[in-house]
Parts: C-alpha cells; sequence; structure tokens
C-alpha cells in the first residue's frame, strides 16, 4: 500500500515540477519585453557596450597627450600570442641620468584574443581595454596599431 | 461545380462525377491519386517548412532571444533560404559505407510520414482516404519511419549513428506501447477505428471533455509519447547532440540531411493531427451538447481552420515541452515507458471500458 502511495506521489510530484519549469519559459513565451537580444546594425546610434566587454587593447592618453608606458616590455613577454612589440630607445633626462623612454608601443589586432593579460600585468596601468569592437578592414596591415600618440610623453610621476 | 467552405464533401464528389463521366474509371482515379498526390508532396513541403520556421521562433522566445529576423520580414523566407542553400550542398560519399541502404534510408523515412498524412481528415469532405481501419493504418505507416532511422545508423559505418540508431530503435518499440493503449482509450469510447467517424462522433463535444478523466489521462499520456515517437526533445536520445554529434543522421549532407529534417517535422505534424483528430474533435468545431445557439455560433468558423488551429496549439505544447525539459538518459527514458506510462495506460484502459460500460461519459 505504502509503495503504491509512493508511487503516485513520485508521479504527482514529477507533473509538477515540470510544470513549474514550463511556466518560465511560457512566461517568457508571452513577454516579449524579456527579450534580451541587441538588434546589432538598428541600434547602431545607440549601441553602449557594457564595461567588462573586450573589444580591443587602448593606451589611455591624458589631456596634455601623456601615457604611462614606461617601455619595460614586460606586456610583450606575457603576451601569449606575440601580439605586441615595444620599440624604445635611450634617452638622457634632465637630471643626465639615462632612462629607456617608449617610441613605438606596436599592437597587432589581428592576432590578439583578448585574453586580458597585457592589462592585467603592466605595472604602471598604462594598457585598457577599449569598448569598441567594429574591426573589420580589407587589408591586413591596417590591424597594425601603434597604441602611444605621436608626440605623447611619459606622464609625470610614473617609474 | 459548388464550393461550400463548411462541408467540401459536395465539392470532391462532383469533380470525381465530372471525371468519371468523361474518362475511364480508370483514368479517373489514376488522375485522382496524381492530383492529391501532388497536392498532399506541396502542402508536405510548405507545411515542413514553416514548422521549422516556427520552431525556430517559438524557441528563440523562450529563451528570451528574438530568432531569425533577417530573410525577409521577421525572418519569414530564412528556412527558404536553408532550403536553397542545403539543396546546393555537395552529397558527401562515405567511404565503406553501404552505399544502397545509405541512399535509400532518407526516403523510407520520408515515405513513412508521408503515407500517413493520406488518411488524416483536414476539414469535412478533405480527406484522401476514409479507411475503415484508419487510426490503425496511421499507427503502423508510421512506426515504418524508424526502420529508415535504424538502417541510416546501420550504413554509415559510423559508431556515433549506430549508437543513435540503436537508441532509437530501443525507443520507438517501446513507446509505440503507449501511444498505441492511449488511442485504444479513445476507440473504446468511440466506437470505431474510422476516422470520419470518430470525428463525427464528437458532435457533442470533444472526446477529452466528454470521456473525463480516463481521456484526460490517456491525452496526457499520448502527449508524452507521442514527443518520444517523434524523437524530439526531451528525448532525442537518437541524435542527441551532445553525445553523439547529431545521432543517426551525422554522416548525411545536403539534401538527403534535409529530408530527416523534415520528416522529423511532418512527424511531428502527423502526431499533432492525430492527437487532435482522437481527443479534439479534428476539424469539428467546438460543440458543447444541448447549446444549439452556442453551436451554431461555433460553426462559423470553417472546419479547416479549427482543425489548423487546434493542430498549431499541439505543435506549440510539444515545442514548449522539447525548450523546457532536459534530456533524458537512456535507462530513465525506458524507466518512464515501462514503469510509469504503461501501466497508467493499462489501468486507465479498464478505467474507460469500465466508463463506458457504466454510460457515465457524456
Ligand atoms: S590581450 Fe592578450 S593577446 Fe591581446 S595583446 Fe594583450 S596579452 Fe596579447
Ligand atoms: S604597456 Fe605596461 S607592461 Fe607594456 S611596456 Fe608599457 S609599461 Fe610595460
Amino acid at each position: 500500500m505504502r509503495s503504491i502511495i509512493n508511487y503516485l506521489k513520485e508521479i504527482f510530484g514529477a507533473v509538477a515540477a515540470l510544470f513549474k519549469g514550463m511556466r518560465v519559459t511560457g512566461y517568457y513565451f508571452f513577454h516579449p519585453k524579456e527579450i534580451v537580444t541587441q538588434q546589432y546594425p538598428e541600434n547602431r546610434a545607440t549601441l553602449t557596450m557594457f564595461d567588462r566587454f573586450k573589444g580591443e587593447v587602448i593606451m589611455p592618453h591624458n589631456e596634455n597627450n601623456e601615457h604611462k608606458c614606461t617601455a619595460c616590455g614586460i606586456c610583450e613577454m606575457n603576451c601569449p600570442n606575440g601580439s605586441i612589440e615595444i620599440i624604445s630607445e635611450m634617452k638622457v633626462n634632465e637630471e643626465g641620468k639615462k632612462k629607456k623612454v617608449l617610441s613605438k608601443h606596436i599592437y597587432h589586432l589581428g592576432m590578439c584574443t583578448f585574453c586580458n593579460l597585457c592589462v592585467k600585468t603592466c605595472p604602471s596601468n598604462a594598457l585598457a581595454m577599449g569598448q569598441d569592437f567594429e574591426h573589420a578592414v580589407f587589408d591586413r596591415s591596417k590591424l597594425n596599431k601603434v597604441l602611444n600618440k605621436p608626440g605623447s610623453v611619459l606622464m609625470k610621476g610614473t617609474e | 461545380m459548388e464550393f461550400n467552405i463548411y462541408d467540401l464533401t459536395s465539392f470532391t464528389s462532383s469533380f470525381d462525377q465530372l471525371l468519371m463521366e468523361n474518362l475511364s474509371p480508370f483514368w479517373a482515379v489514376a488522375i485522382e491519386m496524381i492530383l492529391i498526390g501532388v497536392a498532399i508532396l506541396a502542402f508536405y513541403a510548405v507545411v515542413g517548412l514553416y514548422l521549422v520556421y516556427a520552431e525556430r521562433k517559438v524557441c528563440a522566445f523562450m529563451q528570451c532571444r528574438v530568432g531569425p529576423n533577417r530573410v525577409g520580414p521577421y525572418g519569414f523566407f530564412q528556412t527558404i533560404a536553408d532550403l536553397i542553400k542545403l539543396l546546393m550542398k555537395e552529397l558527401i560519399p562515405i567511404k565503406n559505407a553501404d552505399k544502397l541502404l545509405f541512399n535509400i534510408a532518407p526516403y523510407i523515412v520520408i515515405i513513412a510520414s508521408f503515407m500517413a498524412i493520406a488518411a488524416i481528415p483536414f476539414a469535412k469532405g478533405l480527406h484522401a482516404i476514409d479507411f475503415n481501419i484508419g487510426i490503425f493504418y496511421i499507427m503502423a505507416v508510421s512506426s515504418l519511419g524508424v526502420i529508415g532511422i535504424l538502417i541510416a545508423g546501420w550504413s554509415s559505418n559510423n559508431k556515433y549513428s549506430l549508437i543513435g540508431a540503436m537508441r532509437s530503435g530501443a525507443q520507438i518499440v517501446s513507446y509505440e506501447l503507449s501511444v498505441g493503449l492511449s488511442l485504444i482509450t479513445i476507440v473504446i469510447l468511440s466506437g470505431s477505428l474510422q476516422l470520419s467517424t470518430i470525428v463525427e462522433g464528437q458532435r457533442d463535444g470533444w472526446f477529452l471533455f466528454t470521456g473525463h478523466i480516463p481521456a484526460l489521462i490517456a491525452f496526457l499520456v499520448f502527449l508524452v509519447a507521442a514527443t518520444a515517437e517523434t524523437n524530439r526533445g526531451p528525448f532525442d536520445l537518437a541524435e542527441a547532440e551532445s553525445e553523439l554529434t547529431a545521432g543517426f543522421h551525422t554522416e548525411y549532407s545536403g539534401i538527403k540531411f534535409a529530408f530527416f529534417f523534415l520528416a522529423e517535422y511532418m512527424n511531428m505534424f502527423i502526431v499533432a493531427s492525430i492527437a487532435v483528430t482522437m481527443f479534439l474533435g479534428g476539424w469539428m468545431p467546438f460543440h458543447v451538447g444541448g447549446w444549439e445557439a452556442f453551436n451554431n455560433i461555433m460553426d462559423y468558423i470553417p472546419p479547416f481552420f479549427w482543425y489548423a488551429g487546434k493542430t498549431a496549439f499541439i505543435i506549440w505544447v510539444m515545442m514548449w515541452f522539447k525548450w523546457t525539459f532536459p534530456r533524458l538518459r537512456i535507462d530513465q527514458l525506458l524507466t518512464l515507458e515501462w514503469k510509469y506510462l504503461l501501466p497508467i495506460n493499462l489501468v486507465n484502459i479498464i478505467i474507460m471500458a469500465f466508463v463506458v460500460l457504466m454510460g457515465w461519459h457524456f
């Protein structure tokens, strides 16, 4: 007798559990407001990507055209795909000390997997992830970018 | 030749007479068969394509997505574009496959579902063949499809395909029982195997309502078993994308793959039609025995729309199942059938027989 009751209980429990799931999907079906898909080309003007989206590696500059890169080369060593090349030169600063100065931070967007390692490991927080994702070009060489802007210098107080 | 949308019998019979008067009976029958064949073929293709579209839209909405929306307004021509793509794709020959069986399999699957359509009553008078054992014929024919699946799995010379096909075999052999028994429950109530009589018997209320509890249980069991019979989720073990790549049709490409795909959707349409015919009155409008005025209002909607609407609803419910429930394991699948559905069904038949004997149904 007991086992029969358990058997029936099991059936009704299962049906109730299944119905619970169906209520969720049924609710979504009748509430198109819940749709989360972004209709991309149509909403291009208003589209804002969320903060953590990794579109490309950028080097933020301040209003005086200064960046924070000390040309240490750590990002170049940490990049698993070899998509970063640091070209630096030795310069004598005003105190008379010889210092490495960044001349070109070359970033190959075409080889980057957006793993974020370069941003994470940069000791002076010179890199960041940008939110731009429309990278299609007709020529591969256009994907090789120089991240430091022309004429930019190292921000004061960054070592 | 008069055309009455509420009763097509006069239209079809006058057409038949016209042919019979002008031609010898052999040619008249031959022309009728060809016309019906072409009509069903066109119907098959259109319904199949648009069921695929409907499924993609329904599943998208249930998952908070938009679904196909680029080809035509609301993506309406998406599946047609897909079909053109599939038609142009290369048919990849498989090394060491059994060529003959490999090529025959998709046709077996599609012919099985094609034959079942012939016996479905779409509206009053819109019914290709009205066998006196209609429901029995449909069940017999629609279960032939599994032979195609088994052949496809066997001849592909691929272990995934074979596992998928074996699972499908085990599944259909067991769930065929539940489908049959739940339909027998209704046959007891209606007292006939002929589909036109079954539909006619629901003039004063659909069997789902007149047969009360046993009919309701039979309906639920039929829905579950029919979903399993069509190899659809949550019972899609034969394809099981995550374990078997694509199951029995892994090795098929191009239009042969499309045949399997189309047949799956048409099978869904067929089982939905059976459910509608047996439980929800087929093309019969919603009638309540004794309410003359109400019944007359309901009669204003043409029978074909009643049939199409009810079928669409059942198909939607089956899609709802597919996109809600996780897939069962093969042992869970067999447990569900042999330990739950079958005993419930057997008890249900006895209850139904008792109800009919005592005259407790409406
Ligand atoms: S994100 Fe990763 S792959 Fe891209 S440049 Fe940085 S370290 Fe290299
Ligand atoms: S970006 Fe950062 S890690 Fe890379 S060279 Fe410049 S300071 Fe070093």
